[in-house]
């Protein structure tokens, strides 16, 4: 999940040339350093909804929780219907 | 009234916060007219100074404009100081429909609407005419006017990396569901004075059906070949459906905005846009004004042609000197010095060189994108440029970044 998810911002926010600067992980900060502007956020959220079939309640998408992957990844896993249940 | 002391101290701590950060933004009285030459006190109660003037949005030079002065006199003799209504009750003037119908031609759309600002104008135009079945789709850098607007309307928003044409048409083809879609831009981005490519904006907009909003703000007067704006210079006038600009720039500089284009989009405005619903006209003598303002750029191409001029020789003057620049084709010649300390230094080392700039900085910009914005204007001449330039030169020596690139200053100061 990680993975698709560092991809998808990628290609969604990253421009050519900030190729230079450091790589982005899991725990970059995306939104508190300005690489995701919290007005271009929703796109972030509509892939999430729509790659894994979930509904992000507009109150738990806020900038801390879109802050990092990792916490981007809790958040998603908290939607995602149990498995075995 | 109840101000607790808690409150207060964490908003003077917030406060104290932003000086920590080196990013307080004070301001600085100016004792003269708006012009290239200004008689500026800086810090507050130091003595006056006469610099030249970088940073004004006084493009043409029209702000202290004898004729535009004039109008504004006779307009106050003759239709009063203001209106004390909003337009639709009783602060419609002759002279606001006749501003109206001269902006619609000047700028070559249907029809058009006052606003007391474009601040305004973008604030009211989306929650106007669009709903939850439409979506916005606007390029990163808008003006965050523009932003406002956006959400304070109900219809879905999305957004494009600056100027990329692949992912707007990406978004637009994602968006094919929707009943309306409106690709928003500025013209001119002011924060880094780049143009949109508004003849390929317009071609995907046929492509995909969707409309196309532009904010001319920063090149209503001057830009194209007879100042109409970017949509003139990309060889696309009357192909804009929303056209939102300012009086309070180019245009004489006072104040009011307006929303210029198709004919039901203006006509909705009038009966739902909120801020034009639920604020005052716009003054008579500054309607009259900017009628005068019009006639002039109607009637003469000159004071475009020397800003266009007076630009050139700004760019290249710069960049020969070392400075890195933002490239493009507009008056606002940004100048990166990344870090928002060094914006500072050097904006104040300038004044103190007789040159008047600011240093921009987060959140007006991005972090780590901090610059001084350069905006250029008819009034200037040659002399004084090279004479600004020669104090950018000994400024940019001081702090030893002439000849430097991005990652050199930024080894330097870091971010
Ligand atoms: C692109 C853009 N749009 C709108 C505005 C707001 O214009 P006004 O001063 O008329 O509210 C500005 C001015 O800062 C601007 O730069």
């Amino acid at each position: 999940m990680k993975e698709l998810i560092l991809d998808y911002i990628k290609r969604e926010y990253l421009d050519a040339d900030d190729a230079g600067d450091a790589p982005l992980t899991a725990d970059t900060p995306l939104i508190s350093s300005g690489i995701v502007d919290s007005f271009s956020m929703v796109s972030l959220k509509r892939f999430l909804e729509k790659q894994y079939a979930i509904r992000i309640p507009d109150e738990e998408a806020t900038p801390q929780a879109f802050d990092t992957v990792t916490s981007i990844v809790g958040l998603v896993a908290r939607h995602l219907p149990k498995t075995g249940a | 009234m109840a101000y607790p002391a808690a409150v207060r101290d964490a908003w003077r701590a917030e406060l104290a916060g932003i000086r920590e950060k080196g990013i307080f933004k004070d301001e600085r009285f100016i004792h003269s007219p708006q012009a290239a030459r200004i008689t500026v006190e800086y810090p507050a109660g130091a003595p006056l100074k006469e610099v030249v003037n970088l940073c004004a949005n006084n493009y043409l030079g029209l702000s202290s404009h004898p004729a535009v002065v004039a109008a504004a006199h006779r307009a106050l003799d003759e239709r009063g100081y203001g209106m004390s209504s909003v337009r639709f009750i009783c602060g419609t003037q002759d002279v606001h429909r006749a501003l109206e119908e001269k902006l619609t031609a000047f700028l070559g759309t249907e029809d058009t609407i006052l606003f007391a600002s474009c601040l305004d104008a973008n604030a009211g135009v989306f929650e106007a005419i669009l709903g939850p079945e439409d979506v916005m789709i606007s390029d990163r850098l808008v003006h965050a006017s523009i932003v406002d607007g956006i959400r304070l309307c109900k219809a879905m928003h999305d957004t494009y990396k600056h100027c990329d044409m692949a992912h707007l048409e990406e978004k637009l083809r994602e968006h094919q569901d929707k009943r309306v879609r409106v690709v928003i831009t500025d013209g001119v981005f002011s924060m880094d004075g780049d143009m949109a490519p508004l003849d390929e904006i317009v071609a995907l907009a046929e492509q995909y059906r969707a409309l196309v909003f532009l904010d001319d703000s920063h090149a209503t007067g001057f830009i194209g070949r007879t100042g109409r704006g970017v949509h003139e210079r990309f060889g696309v006038m009357g192909k804009i459906d929303i056209l939102t600009t300012t009086l309070g720039k180019a245009l004489g500089g006072a104040s009011g905005g307006c929303v210029s284009g198709r004919k039901e989009i203006v006509d909705l405005c009038r009966q739902r846009a909120r801020p034009y619903l639920f604020s005052n006209a716009v003054p008579p003598p500054i309607a009259a004004s900017a009628i005068a303002v019009l006639d002039i750029l109607s009637a003469t191409t000159a004071r475009r042609d020397a800003l266009e001029a007076n630009a050139a020789f700004w760019r290249a003057g710069l960049k020969d000197a070392g400075f890195v620049i933002k490239d493009g084709d507009s008056p606002i010649v940004p100048v990166m010095l990344f870090n928002a300390k060094l914006a500072q230094e050097v904006a104040r080392d300038l004044y103190d060189e007789g040159v008047y700039v600011v240093g921009f900085f987060f959140p007006v910009v991005a972090a780590g994108q901090a610059r001084i914005r350069t905006q250029l204007s008819a009034d200037h001449d040659i002399p004084m440029l090279e004479r600004a330039l020669e104090a950018f030169k000994k400024v940019g020596a001081k702090h030893g970044i002439l000849g430097l690139d991005k990652k050199g200053i930024i080894e330097k100061y870091g971010l």
